[in-house]
């Protein structure tokens, strides 16, 4: 368009040519440079879903791995070396390049439509954060099949992963790993922020906002606080690694503790910023499965803020094997339980939802159900845990593992999975399989229960974490065989769900704007949304306004169709009150990644890449923002 | 529900971009928060911090915290001119703020000589080579920006978003001013007070 042309309004236009026009102003250019150039939050978060889908398979095949060789006593199938770094790279790809990413995915799908916006806040910054998040990805893996993974664990305690002890290159692809990451994550909570804070819809004043959307909100504020710390520590490692600083070197005025502090004071939050989405997804699914509004929505959104604030608060308990003082302790077992109270707060609003209803029980559903089923047993283990002479019995114990993948796979994965269910209409305009789903949910549960339970009673047995292998006198064999079945049985629940994906995505776009009949605004547009996602941004009177009745949204006109245009809306009570180009698609943001990309590798064989490489970065930043003629940034 | 009548700027907090850079300063704020944190952790592990006996010269840090603080006073005024929307004295004040940045980083490189304390030599080393090298990534960063928006306020006709990044970029050379002052102190003053 010309700076020239006089504006034309959607009221200018008939309505039978609205969705043309509209779709003319909004859509991607076509072609690889045009699709490379997207900044629409829904194909971004397509390409997230499916990247995050990939680092799945592939940490659950390290899984495998690591449960094949653990299925009897004295197996020596992988060496010593290759099982560190498979366990570790199991880890990190399923905390970093999975879990975190893969509740983003489904926010930055989600987040606009709920809250009825045509886009997430700074599009570009979206797609830039998708693509530092695939490069750091590709870049540890291609590490890990030239033989320099990761191999220090998880959470990379030095000195193991330090200079001394962690020769090679393996701990700097970890550290660097997390800078990515670090950097897309912080992004994308930034977008969801900005965007539930500016972008909702006309009339979504605070008490109006979706329990998923809040969920969001406070997981993006966790990560926020949270990430900065890992961000420091993981520098601090590199830089010791590479340029001889000491921080934790304990000969020369460091300590080792520091590590741990700042890694679990991230590590801890962690863990919330991946329970809290499953929580509002949960919060959801239930509120459609029952056709209700939560019951007791101010003490639910209390709850989730609650959570977030108290996730703060307890990253000592990592550490009640490390010889703090007592007092500490103490305190760290107090905050650990209190989280409890919120996490029961919630059960209960759940509860009440559905108390007296007919509850349909579709696959999202009984995914919810089996999340109360293993999240309860996980959950609890945690209290146990959480109580200082237990903990140091279990510490570095299997029951250990065992927890961690009870709260994980049951209080995050199985909200995630009928979630996936829930919105895959949305997502792609078909159905999945209710049969093959109930099938899922069914060998999803005896996998998670057959896989974990054997660890918690093998950590009361005294097995310990990270063994590649354990001698016949033990008497584990039995129980890690178990485990092993079980870890099968969840391969062969995710084999129904891929083959129930791939045989609807066969099918006809035939789901239907609203097949759930659910009350948030999502479903107000079609299924798959268009890319402008709605031809009038809606205006709303309730929390659950696709159930007040079709008079009951109002539509905001005035905005103009040749351009991408969206309004902009006050922080408390959602008053109109800008209205807002929106940037157009560009290759910039992919390019900036790429010299994000280069500058950080780079620093890992040459720190002095940081300086040379920051060049390119700062041109590709410049592109990014720099504005043109008749273009909006 | 009608919205032609509404503007297509604001400034501060009407604006999606001002949110946006604010959280990006809390983002930065807490990554100075821990590293400051980790200062004190092991600055309580070591009694004989600080641990060299050298300790890095305050004087240019010094010359520096004076030319930040004085930087304030043409950057409020540029901000003043920018709301307003005001062409020239737009353009005459971001000339001068890019000047005032590009002095700020000289005496920041001329700043490294005087640390007296390698990073590789101690802990306490470590840390002060952090911590500046934090904020003088700040530095760079925000001058660079200025840099290129002072550019393109006298390439380009300046709409009135423009303006807004303007304000935006002016704010956030008000965190640079504000973060090196603690550092300032953490570099200069906490390691002399704990030595005496």
């Amino acid at each position: 368009m010309k700076d020239a042309d006089p504006p034309l309004y959607d009221t200018d236009v008939p309505a039978g040519e609205l969705a043309g026009r509209l779709s003319a102003a909004w859509s991607d250019s076509p072609g690889f440079r045009g699709w490379l150039s997207s900044v629409d939050h829904k194909s971004i978060a397509r390409r997230y879903l499916i990247t995050a889908s990939v680092f799945l398979l592939l940490g659950g095949i390290l899984s495998l791995m690591i449960r094949v060789q653990l299925s009897a006593p004295n197996r020596r199938w992988l060496s010593p070396d290759a099982y560190n770094q498979i366990f570790t790279m199991h880890g990190t790809t399923m905390m970093f390049l999975f879990a975190v990413p893969v509740m983003e995915a489904v926010a930055v799908f989600i987040v606009p439509l709920m809250v009825g916006s045509r886009i997430i806040a700074f599009p570009r910054l979206n797609a830039f954060s998708y693509w530092v998040y695939l490069f750091g990805g590709i870049m540890v893996w291609v590490a890990f099949f030239l033989n320099i993974g990761p191999d220090a664990g998880w959470f990379s305690y030095p000195p193991l992963a330090g200079p001394e002890y962690g020769a090679g290159k393996r701990s700097d692809f970890w550290a660097q790993l997390i800078t990515f990451t670090e950097i897309s994550a912080l992004a994308v909570s930034v977008e969801i922020i900005v965007t539930v804070f500016k972008f909702r819809a006309p009339g979504m004043s605070l008490q109006r906002i979706p329990i998923f959307v809040w969920a969001m909100l406070v997981t993006s504020f966790c990560i926020i606080f949270a990430m900065p710390s890992i961000v420091v520590c993981s520098s601090m490692l590199i830089a010791d690694r590479l340029v001889g600083t000491h921080f934790f070197n304990p000969a020369e005025g460091g300590d080792a503790l520091l590590w741990q502090h700042l890694f679990w004071f991230f590590g801890h939050p962690e863990v919330y910023i991946i329970f809290l989405p499953a929580v509002g997804m949960a919060s959801t699914i239930i509120e459609t499965g029952a056709r209700r509004g939560i019951v007791g929505y101010p003490l639910a959104v209390i709850s989730i803020v609650s959570i977030g604030f108290l996730s703060f608060g307890l990253w000592v308990h990592h550490m009640f094997a490390t010889g703090l003082p007592r007092v500490g302790n103490s305190l760290f077992t107090a905050s650990s339980m209190a989280i409890a109270i919120p996490t029961g707060a919630q059960l209960f609003c759940w509860i009440a939802t559905c108390w007296g209803r007919r509850v349909r029980l579709t696959t999202p559903v009984l995914f919810v159900a089996a999340f109360f089923l293993t999240f309860l047993s996980g959950g609890l283990t945690g209290v146990m845990l959480a109580s200082v002479p237990f903990d140091q019995q279990a510490t570095d114990s299997y029951f250990i593992v065992g927890h961690i993948h009870y709260v994980l796979l049951g209080g995050a994965v199985a909200p995630l999975l009928g979630a996936f269910y829930y919105w895959f209409p949305k997502f792609s305009g078909r159905h999945l399989s209710e049969y093959w789903g109930r099938w899922h949910v069914v060998l999803y549960v005896i996998g998670v229960n057959l896989a974990f339970a054997p660890m918690l009673a093998l950590g009361v047995r005294g097995m310990t974490r990270r063994i590649y292998t354990y001698p016949d006198h033990a008497g584990w064999g039995a129980l890690n065989f178990a485990a092993t079945l079980g870890a099968g049985i969840i391969a062969m629940s995710f084999l129904v769900f891929t083959v129930n994906i791939l045989r609807s995505l066969r099918q006809p776009r035939n789901a239907g704007d609203n097949p759930w009949d659910a009350g948030t605004l999502e479903w107000a547009s079609s299924s798959p949304p268009p890319v402008y996602n709605f031809a009038y941004i809606p205006v709303i009177i309730s929390r659950t306004p696709l159930w007040d009745g079709a008079d009951a949204i109002g539509q905001v006109t005035g905005l103009q169709v040749q351009r991408k245009e969206v309004i902009v809306t006050r922080g408390l009570d959602a008053v109109p009150d800008l209205r807002d180009p929106v940037p157009t698609p560009t290759l910039w943001p992919f390019v900036a990644a790429l010299a994000t990309t280069a500058m950080l590798i780079g620093s890992i064989f040459k720190p002095s890449a940081l300086v040379w490489g920051s060049i390119p970065v700062a041109v590709g930043m410049i592109g990014w923002l720099y504005p043109r003629r008749g273009k909006n940034t | 529900m009608d919205v032609r009548h509404l503007p297509e700027f604001a400034f501060e907090h009407r604006m999606p971009i001002w949110w946006g850079t604010v959280f990006f300063m809390v983002i930065e704020g807490s990554a100075f928060l821990m590293t400051f944190t980790a200062y004190a952790y092991l600055a309580s592990q070591n009694p004989d911090w600080p641990l060299s006996r050298v300790l890095p010269n305050p004087w240019i840090g010094s010359v520096l915290l004076a030319w930040l603080l004085i930087s304030e006073v043409p950057n409020m005024w540029v901000k003043r001119r920018i709301k307003r929307c005001e062409l020239n004295p737009t353009r005459i004040g971001m000339a001068v703020m890019s000047l005032v940045g590009l002095i700020a980083v000289g005496l920041r490189f001329f700043e490294f000589r005087y640390i007296n304390v390698r990073w590789d030599s101690n802990a306490f080393g470590s840390m002060i080579w952090a911590l500046i090298f934090l904020h003088t990534t700040h530095i760079l960063v925000d001058v660079a920006e200025t840099l290129v928006m002072t550019a393109m306020s006298f390439l380009s006709p300046l709409t009135g978003r423009r303006y807004v990044d303007l304000s935006e970029n002016a704010e956030y050379w008000d965190f640079v001013v504000l973060t090196w002052v603690p550092v300032y102190l953490a570099i200069y003053w906490i390691p002399r007070w704990m030595a005496q």
